[in-house]
């Protein structure tokens, strides 16, 4: 039933301005996400034209997928003119790492992978070191990276529906040459134009698809068949339950506690990141549409599941998901 | 409870998920997009209005919902009913902050579009951050509070989304509730509204009276105005509007071929495209265009995506074209339908609103950056000022921070344009501070002052080519700059005495000399001392259009003013020659006694004493005079010049 349904879609994107039964001759109008597509791809394009030496930072979740997508996108029959860089905490899924090299040979772009030498050097884990370990390999690595190739323009792929302070960035945002961000002396963006002009030392952080949202990506994604890490698909996979949370035992690292035996779940992730930071659902959905399904009336019932909590006494709103489709 | 009926009412789209994903899907597949702002503040109910629309579109979900509910008792305005502002107080947070209020971009879908919402704040200290918020908007929205009616701001507002052309105007009379739903009042405000909507040049609105905190007329159409169903009004509530309103891109797809150049695609030496997101107009395989400014013709060959070729593509979408023939494209060509080009020119008349905490300096170089194309340009003063609230032309000397002007400009050259009103990407601009690289302003082309005779370049027949080649030299513009007293008039002299022996062309414009002629007419306020080197660097231009070695001796004390020179000129034409002499030392030196009048206070805007000197970061050449003697530094100057030449 799904690939049916995919089929259709791959016709009507060739048919950008197909027929649109009842509007007579304006029969030109596009779909939202063919415009979201189309300036995504004009934001690639600017960048790659007035920045000297930009970077995708590529993280291998679907937020990611897209954006990658896009650049391919943006500069057929070329290769994307930029390398991918890859802000690696080693402690990403075995999977990650496959998708992540598979794209990379695919695409034709370089992949540079960089991890923090000290967090390496001491040892840095999720298990041991908590916050910390986000802190090192993470945002000290992405500084640390992009002083090391000299990056003046870095694209991530970061959404405004995310959260609200979100809401409020700019696709092109500023950062000094000490990686600093000033929310209060933003650049105003108007029309498409945007001005990548900055002093030497000073670099840009641009978010191509800011204005997609959850469902445009999984929507896209179906549309478009970008490969996605099959972790987002339900499959029996070993795990163990730790603190609330559904962890999966991805590699021999992982430390068990006296009495814990990984048992065999089916399982899906939602977000993507260090193996033992990321909670896993129990699900069954196996094909995109099912988990697109899932995930908006999953929702429903966690929400229910949430007002239960209140009767009980407890619970506050979730603030990020005031915005966010799911 | 009113709300919860109201989402009922229109929400299904649950039990689609649930039955049939697919088919779900494809809804939302073929969902178009509008994109809108709101304008009004938290008092004319816009944060209520904006919650209600999330929630009505199942933004909001009930677990939010219920700490919503309990919120709204405990903070709420709204005594024991929902206070659907607390969903979208980001702003209001801020303001009681007292930090940046800006403009914010929400989502929501219905059944039949994705929305964008950009969410302004709407006092006149955020003119620039609505005016942003409305660039890329379809349509506006403009909240009236039923109980006020038309206000002051309501008459900004409107004036800034028709400034920026927004066709759609939605003129949204809220709180109809508190008003008892009265016809009355609600004609009243529209013949207020309609009367100042003809007299600033709106064509037409679409007015509805509306609850957002209620929900009357918002996704169903109300019980309690059933008077609104009358044939003289829209008699459609707010979504249905904006769910069936014409979005811009349709709009622009029926003008003809505009497809402003971002990049050209060359993988290989088979293949030649060249990228773009089409402003306006269709392409298709076999299209006659022509180029600009270059004016030259070509047939489209193929119009190229990753998911493969296009039969033809229209106003919106990114793509790649290819030419039958190589003729000349780059970053910064317009691609054209061949029989009904845009025009280029290089002096315009503009709208401009200023954006930055300094003010506009007429006469200063800016960047402007119009579609793909970056030019160099001046602005004149202001011609005037409009007062955003009255809609009353002043006289202005300057722009300030949120004020909308009108101005004459000037490019360095020629520039593909159309009027803003026909087509947004190549009438839209800003200006861009050479020094910071902050966006200082908007702007908007009315027309060109000078129109081109022809898109053709009229080929001259002696070009500066030739002029050189006779003279058998490269022209170029030896620019010396450094503080009164620093050396630059002895050292050019010998520069050009030295390039005179040597049977070179050159002439010698000295900054005393200058101002005793051409520029006798100009003081040494920041305005005049940017004409001076503005005129300066005109004339240095068709010195070296005849060919000449050109040297100027001028203090020229601003990057920015010399950044202007080295961009009249051809790349590799202009050297900066940076005479480098302390203070310190030209002070003790002081050859003309100038120094010590200012310090008397004598002379005003001294550089170095009361008004800075800004040193060159990278210049072509920099002579440190109290390490070299001044015939050393002639040579090195000479060397550097004729070695690189």
């Amino acid at each position: 039933m799904s690939s049916l349904r995919f089929g259709l879609g791959q016709h009507q994107r060739k048919q950008p301005t197909g027929t649109r039964p009842g509007r007579g001759n304006l029969m030109k109008t596009l779909t939202h996400l063919e415009r979201l597509e189309a300036e995504s791809i004009h934001i690639i394009r600017e960048v790659v034209a007035e920045a000297e030496k930009p970077v995708m930072l590529y993280s291998v979740g679907k937020d990611s997928a897209v954006m990658l997508h896009l650049a391919r996108k943006a500069f057929y029959p070329s290769p994307p003119p930029f390398p991918l860089l890859h802000v690696d905490t080693t402690w990403k899924f075995k999977a990650m790492y496959d998708l992540r090299d598979k794209m990379a040979r695919e695409s034709g772009m370089e992949l540079l992978v960089y991890q923090n030498p000290e967090a390496i050097e001491k040892g840095i884990n999720p298990f041991d070191h908590g916050a910390l370990h986000t802190d090192m390999w993470k945002t000290e690595g992405l500084k640390q990276a992009l002083d090391k190739y000299g990056f003046d323009a870095a694209f991530g792929g970061a959404r405004r529906d995310e959260e609200k302070s979100r809401a409020k960035e700019r696709i092109f945002s500023f950062r000094t040459s000490s990686h600093g961000w000033d929310p209060k002396n933003q650049r105003p963006e108007l029309w498409n134009l945007y001005n990548a002009r900055k002093a030497r030392g000073e670099s840009i952080r641009v978010f191509p698809i800011s204005n997609w949202t959850e469902l445009d990506i999984w929507q896209y994604i179906h549309l478009n068949d970008i490969p996605i890490v099959p972790l987002y698909f339900a499959e029996k996979r070993p795990t163990v339950e730790r603190d609330g949370m559904l962890l999966m035992v991805d590699d021999e690292r992982f430390p068990l506690q006296p009495g814990e035996v990984p048992v065999e779940r089916s399982i899906r992730f939602r977000t993507l990141g260090c193996y033992p930071l990321t909670g896993a659902v129990e699900s069954e959905a196996k094909t995109l549409p099912e988990v697109i399904q899932e995930t908006l009336l999953t929702t429903t019932s966690e929400r229910q599941g949430r007002a239960i909590d209140k009767d009980a006494g407890g619970a506050g709103m979730e603030v990020k998901k005031q915005q966010g489709y799911f | 409870m009113a709300d919860v009926e109201t989402k009922e009412a229109v929400y299904v789209t649950d039990q689609l998920i649930a039955d049939d994903i697919d088919a779900y899907l494809v809804q939302h597949e073929h969902k178009t997009m509008l994109r809108f702002i709101t304008c009004g503040s938290v008092d004319d109910g816009k944060s209520t209005l904006i919650g209600r629309l999330l929630y009505d579109s199942k933004m909001i979900f009930e677990d939010q919902l219920d700490a919503l509910q309990s919120d709204s008792k405990k903070v709420g305005t709204q005594g024991q009913e929902i206070d659907f502002a607390l969903l979208v107080d980001g702003l209001a947070a801020e303001r009681e902050q007292g930090i940046t209020i800006d403009v914010a971009y929400r989502f929501f879908n219905t059944e039949k579009r994705k929305f964008i919402v950009a969410d302004c704040p709407g006092h006149e200290q955020y003119t620039r951050n609505m005016v942003t918020g409305a660039s890329t908007a379809d349509l506006a929205v403009i909240l009236i509070d039923a109980r006020k009616g038309v206000l002051v701001q309501t008459r900004r507002h409107s004036y800034l989304c028709h400034l920026i052309g927004i066709k759609n105007i939605v003129l949204a009379v809220n709180k109809m509730d508190l008003v008892d739903y009265s016809q009355e009042v609600f004609d009243k405000i529209v013949e207020e509204y309609g009367e100042f909507a003809r007299d600033i040049g709106i064509e037409s609105f679409t007015a509805l009276p509306i609850s957002g905190f209620k929900g009357d007329n918002i996704t169903t159409l109300s019980d309690k105005t059933p008077w609104y169903k009358a044939p003289q009004y829209a008699g459609i509530t707010l979504v249905e509007h904006l769910e069936t309103v014409e979005v811009l891109s349709s709009v622009d797809a029926d003008k003809p071929l505009r497809l402003p150049v971002q990049w050209v695609n060359r993988p290989n030496l088979d293949f030649r495209g060249f990228s773009g997101l089409i402003a306006t107009g269709s392409v298709k395989p076999g299209d006659k265009i022509r180029v600009l400014p270059s004016g030259k013709t070509s047939t489209i060959t193929r119009v190229v995506t990753y998911d493969g070729d296009l039969e033809e593509a229209v106003a919106g979408q990114s793509v790649t074209v290819c030419f039958a023939d190589e003729i000349d494209c780059s970053r910064g060509s317009v691609i054209s339908v061949a029989d009904n080009p845009p025009q280029t020119a290089d002096q315009f008349e503009a709208t401009f609103v200023w954006m930055a905490d300094e003010a506009m300096v007429p006469g200063r170089a800016y960047w402007l950056k119009v579609g793909t194309q970056m030019v160099s340009a001046t602005v004149q003063e202001p011609k005037y000022e409009v007062n955003v609230n009255t809609m009353e032309k002043l006289a202005a000397k300057t722009l300030e921070l949120n004020s909308i002007g009108v101005a004459e400009l000037t490019t360095d050259k020629q520039i593909v344009f159309e009027a803003y009103a026909d087509n947004r990407t190549l009438g839209g601009f800003i200006l861009i501070d050479k020094m910071t690289n902050a966006t200082v302003a908007a702007g908007m082309i009315h027309f060109s002052l000078r129109r081109s005779q022809n898109v053709h370049w009229q080929a001259v027949d002696i070009d500066r080519k030739q002029h050189a080649g006779l003279k058998n030299q490269r022209p170029a513009v030896l620019w010396f700059t450094g503080l009164s007293g620093s050396g630059k008039s002895t050292i050019a002299n010998l520069v050009e005495k030295k390039l005179h022996r040597m049977n070179r062309h050159t002439f010698l414009l000295d900054g005393d000399n200058v101002r005793h002629g051409l520029n006798k007419d100009l003081g040494f306020t920041e305005a005049d001392r940017i004409e001076n080197i503005r005129r300066v660097g005109e004339v240095s231009k068709l010195m070296t259009d005849a060919g000449l070695i050109v040297i100027t001796a001028f203090i020229s004390p601003f990057q920015a003013d010399r950044e202007m020179v080295r961009s009249m000129l051809p790349e590799g034409e202009f050297f900066e020659v940076f005479i480098d002499t302390p203070l310190k030392v030209a002070e003790a030196r002081d050859v003309k006694g100038l120094y010590k009048k200012a310090r008397a206070g004598e002379l005003k805007n001294f550089t170095g004493i009361d008004s800075p000197y800004e040193a060159p970061r990278n210049p072509e050449i920099r002579v440190d005079t109290t390490l070299i003697s001044p015939e050393d530094a002639a040579n090195l100057i000479v060397d550097t010049l004729l070695g690189d030449a």
